[in-house]
């Protein structure tokens, strides 16, 4: 718990139309907000906790890595897939990452171009998940093609065979738009990371430090004309990544939709796909942020009333997701296609049944939890309900995958998919990966973007604040 | 002014003057001192500040930025990259002809061409923006100032450099005083003693940068010789896989054969059929059916189903009275559509005569230009269908001895 919460404010969940919400908490200046985030990679030692859960996860990672290696020995028959599911987990996981990656996207260029100011004391931490999300959904295709010393066949490059990839096939697609999307996340991420190195470089006590904090910033001075050009480039970086994020999840759907198979051949799954990528990124920023913050302190600047927004975006995408899975079952008995209904109605009530009511109360029942706001503003409450959406995006894309699949056109081909342990071990293993690298980033890079949170200060605009700043200045001064 | 002397006269004890630095307290005094310092027309100076001061762009007289042309610049050579790589590769250097579609086509290169148009523009956007501020730089004379290390915390400065035509030590930092400064700190530039890199680490970057080129050195001295060896193959596995192949001899069965050949008289689940009048429209003999088969029932209801299918599944070509002029049929006339087969009118002489079994396998089937519609109508109502067209040709060939005599006479 932070020592400042003696605040006026404390709740600011209430809406009043009188005034605006506060953006953050606690009466703070700028020197408190750089306090409280550079504080954070500053700290001499962390806290058992932090090292309980690095170990957890560098174990898991670990796992990962042999697993893969046994993969690449064996070959890809140690996995379920096999005929007529020929597309099982890997093609799974790898939806269900890149999905998670989009809520960074969003809130850091949708929300930007729609200047929703609150946007700061949660983007920082939503991009870097973004990132780790697509690392972890890259490496489940690289490790899927089968012959994984031949990676290079998916790239437009000179080859032996003298032959070029296929321009026509969504798989392709798929390269240049989670590649772009990968490269562009990283950069912006980091792009906005660099006025805040400088922040912790000025701060560094040590040599290690202020050499490391010191290259990272590249020499960032905080200068005026430098600001001015940054923040045009990262206006014009938002407007590209805005549709550049819906495109991405729209054309991982075309991996789908432009196959001609009952159950993945609709034009509704690109808007399905964008909303409910947006749907469990969102789920899983609120469900690592709620411990992030508790641990850290930051209560105040991750404020409850962000979290309340966030389980608003939730509630709405989850809708717009369970209207695209009536609209599937409508499409499905209007086209009045025997295979299509066939299809659909063995989703909900075939073999995989399970599956799909899995899927649905997950995602479109337990949201509707967020109508009430006691559950909106407690942070333990949402946090159940938000890792509900994380379980049923995952068996989202597992019913589409695999219930399509398992009913061959002919009866004599019919299966039922059953994962093998090396499934299982890669999907948990990518969790070790993915929170490797986020408690990395916990652990030594702001996790707030400090000079976008002080810049949306009242102080920043000149309008005078009423804390400690005064005498503090005159300290220096004297 | 600067000093010019060579680097090693350089007296680290009496540095040239880089400029003088004031710092504020706030935004609100930093923005009118730099009024003051702008209005007093010097050129080589700076703000710095924690984060991006509202108007003080202004209040500094700095120009809009060039950049946003540069990465729309950039932004359509990723496009222009994409759309002719696309075609250079799949229509020119090696033609791809997939199910006789044509070689180049705009539609399938838009997913591609708008990712190489966002990456360029991002990639030029970040790098010419960090270009145009000369980062990075590993020193900056700024650097040595104390309070400087808060100008990314909480403080505000102005640096004016000695550089500038009207600096004065002692009237600019009048200047800067007068603006309501808390301090004002003269700074020596230390640039031709620290501003070098040190010299391991330029022999890491270099070597580094030569190391880059191995690689392709590699793959280039691979792509111009001829080699003997088989290629490269890590892991030979999945070359003998322990299944029998399509074509591939079995002797698990007599016939030597891998592929099983369906048992005779294989039927699939559901789909046993053995009515030839209703599920084919056969009669005993294997000529048409005339008539309807004994399941259908020939009654006022069924008529009207089957004119509720015609008009959601015929009439959009053939039109509701079946003269062949449905919406569908007059769209492509307006459009003088070339390949456009005319949908036929249902009251030509060949088929008001046509047996009920031929016109139920035209539904079911298609002919000419027309799908089969078996898989999304049932049999029940295809014959519903067949019974509302022998109508329609019964409506329009219709004779005064057709109509009921009560209402004969209000013919006119």
């Amino acid at each position: 718990m932070s020592s400042a919460v003696a605040s006026h404010e404390i709740d600011n969940t209430r809406d009043d139309p009188t005034r605006r919400a506060q953006l953050i908490l606690g009466g703070q200046d700028f020197h408190t907000v750089t306090e409280m985030v550079a504080g954070i990679p500053e700290q001499e030692r962390i806290n058992r906790n932090w090292w309980f859960a690095f170990t957890l996860a560098v174990s898991l990672a670990g796992m990962f890595g042999l697993n893969i290696a046994y993969l690449f020995w064996e070959g890809t028959g140690i996995w379920g897939n096999n005929n007529p599911v020929g597309w099982g987990w890997p093609i799974v996981n790898f939806v269900f990452w890149v999905g998670i990656g989009h809520a960074g996207t969003l809130i850091s260029a949708i929300l930007f171009l729609l200047r929703q100011q609150w946007r700061t004391s949660i983007n920082r931490f939503a991009e870097a998940m973004t990132i780790f999300a697509v690392v972890c959904a890259l490496v489940f295709p690289g490790i899927h093609i089968g012959r994984p010393w031949l990676p290079y066949w998916m790239f437009p490059l000179p080859n032996q065979m003298s032959m070029w990839p296929n321009f026509r096939s969504p798989l392709l697609w798929d390269v240049f738009a989670v590649g772009t999307y990968g490269t562009v996340s990283a950069l912006f991420w980091y792009y906005g990371l660099i006025p805040d190195l400088a922040t912790i470089r000025d701060r560094a006590k040590t040599k290690i430090r202020k050499f490391a904090y010191g290259v990272f910033s590249l020499g960032w001075t905080g200068s005026a004309r430098h600001w001015h050009r940054y923040e045009r480039t990262y206006l014009i970086l938002a407007a590209l990544c805005t549709p550049l994020v819906l495109s991405v999840h729209s054309v991982v759907s075309f991996d789908f939709a432009t196959a001609q198979l009952p159950g993945w051949h609709t034009t509704i799954f690109p808007p399905y796909f964008v909303a409910g990528a947006i749907f469990s990124g969102f789920a899983m920023v609120v469900t690592l942020a709620v411990p992030a913050r508790a641990f850290f302190g930051l209560q105040n600047l991750i404020t409850l009333r962000h979290l309340e927004n966030m389980n608003k975006i939730i509630l709405a995408t989850g809708m717009m997701v369970g209207y695209a899975y009536s609209m599937e079952f409508f499409i499905a008995w209007y086209g009045a296609n025997e295979y299509e209904g066939f299809t659909f109605f063995n989703r909900a009530f075939g073999p995989y049944a399970w599956a799909y009511w899995i899927m649905v109360s997950c995602n479109v029942i337990s949201p509707q939890l967020f109508w009430f706001k006691k559950i909106r503003t407690t942070p333990w409450m949402m946090v159940i309900v938000c890792i509900f959406v994380n379980i049923g995006m995952w068996f989202e894309r597992f019913v589409i995958t695999v219930t399509s699949l398992h009913r061959d056109f002919l009866p004599s081909s019919w299966g039922y998919f059953s994962p093998t342990i090396f499934d299982i071990m890669l999907f948990v293993g990518s969790f070790g990966l993915f929170f490797t690298l986020f408690l990395l980033f916990l652990r030594w890079l702001p996790v707030v973007a400090i000079a976008e949170v002080k810049a949306g200060m009242p102080a920043a605009h000149g309008h005078h604040e009423e804390h400690g700043h005064e005498a503090e200045g005159a300290a220096t001064h004297g | 002014m600067a000093d010019h002397r060579p680097v090693d006269s350089v007296d680290p004890n009496n540095l040239p003057e880089y400029g003088l630095l004031a710092q504020y307290e706030d935004v609100t005094s930093l923005k009118q001192a730099c009024e003051q310092v702008r209005d007093a027309g010097y050129s080589k100076w700076d703000a710095h500040s924690p984060f991006p001061v509202h108007g003080i762009d202004a209040a500094i007289g700095i120009r809009p930025t060039r950049l946003p042309l540069l990465i729309f610049g950039a932004g359509a050579t990723g496009t222009t990259v994409a759309v002719l790589m696309q075609w250079w590769m799949n229509a020119f250097d090696y033609p791809f002809l997939i199910s006789g579609k044509p070689l180049w086509s705009l539609p399938a290169n838009i997913p591609v061409a708008f990712e190489l148009t966002v990456l360029f523009a991002a990639l030029t956007g970040i790098f010419a923006t960090l270009g145009r501020n000369l980062l990075p730089r590993h020193h900056h004379p700024l650097f040595n100032n104390e309070r400087f290390a808060r100008a990314t915390d909480d403080k505000f400065f102005i640096a004016i450099e000695a550089k500038d035509g009207r600096y004065d030590a002692t009237r600019t930092r009048e200047l800067l005083e007068s603006t309501g400064a808390v301090a004002v700190d003269s700074v020596p530039d230390d640039s031709k003693i620290n501003a070098s890199l040190p010299k391991p680490l330029v022999y890491f970057i270099v070597a580094s940068f030569l190391a880059g080129f191995v690689p392709l050195g590699i793959a280039a001295r691979a792509w111009f010789t001829k080699s003997a060896e088989p290629r490269i193959h890590l892991n030979p596995n999945m070359d003998f896989q322990q299944k029998f192949k399509t074509q591939s001899p079995n002797p698990l069965f007599a016939d030597g054969r891998s592929m099983r050949p369906d048992i005779d008289g294989t039927v699939a689940e559901g789909w046993l059929r053995q009515d030839d009048a209703y599920y084919r429209g056969l009669d005993a003999d294997a000529n048409w059916l005339v008539g309807f088969p004994q399941q259908v029932e020939v009654s006022q209801g069924t008529m009207a189903r089957g004119q509720e299918r015609f008009d959601i599944y015929c009439s959009p070509c053939h039109g509701t009275a079946g003269y062949g002029d449905g919406p569908v049929a007059r769209r492509a006339a307006e459009l003088k559509q070339a390949k456009w087969v005319t949908p036929s009118s249902l009251h030509q002489d060949y088929l008001r005569t046509q047996p009920e079994g031929k016109l139920f396998n035209t539904i079911s089937h298609g002919i000419r230009n027309m799908p089969g519609y078996g898989h999304a109508i049932p049999e029940s109502d295809r014959w519903a269908i067949v019974m509302y067209i022998r109508a329609l040709q019964r409506s329009q060939l219709a004779t005064t001895s057709d109509v009921p005599d009560s209402e004969r006479a209000k013919l006119r």
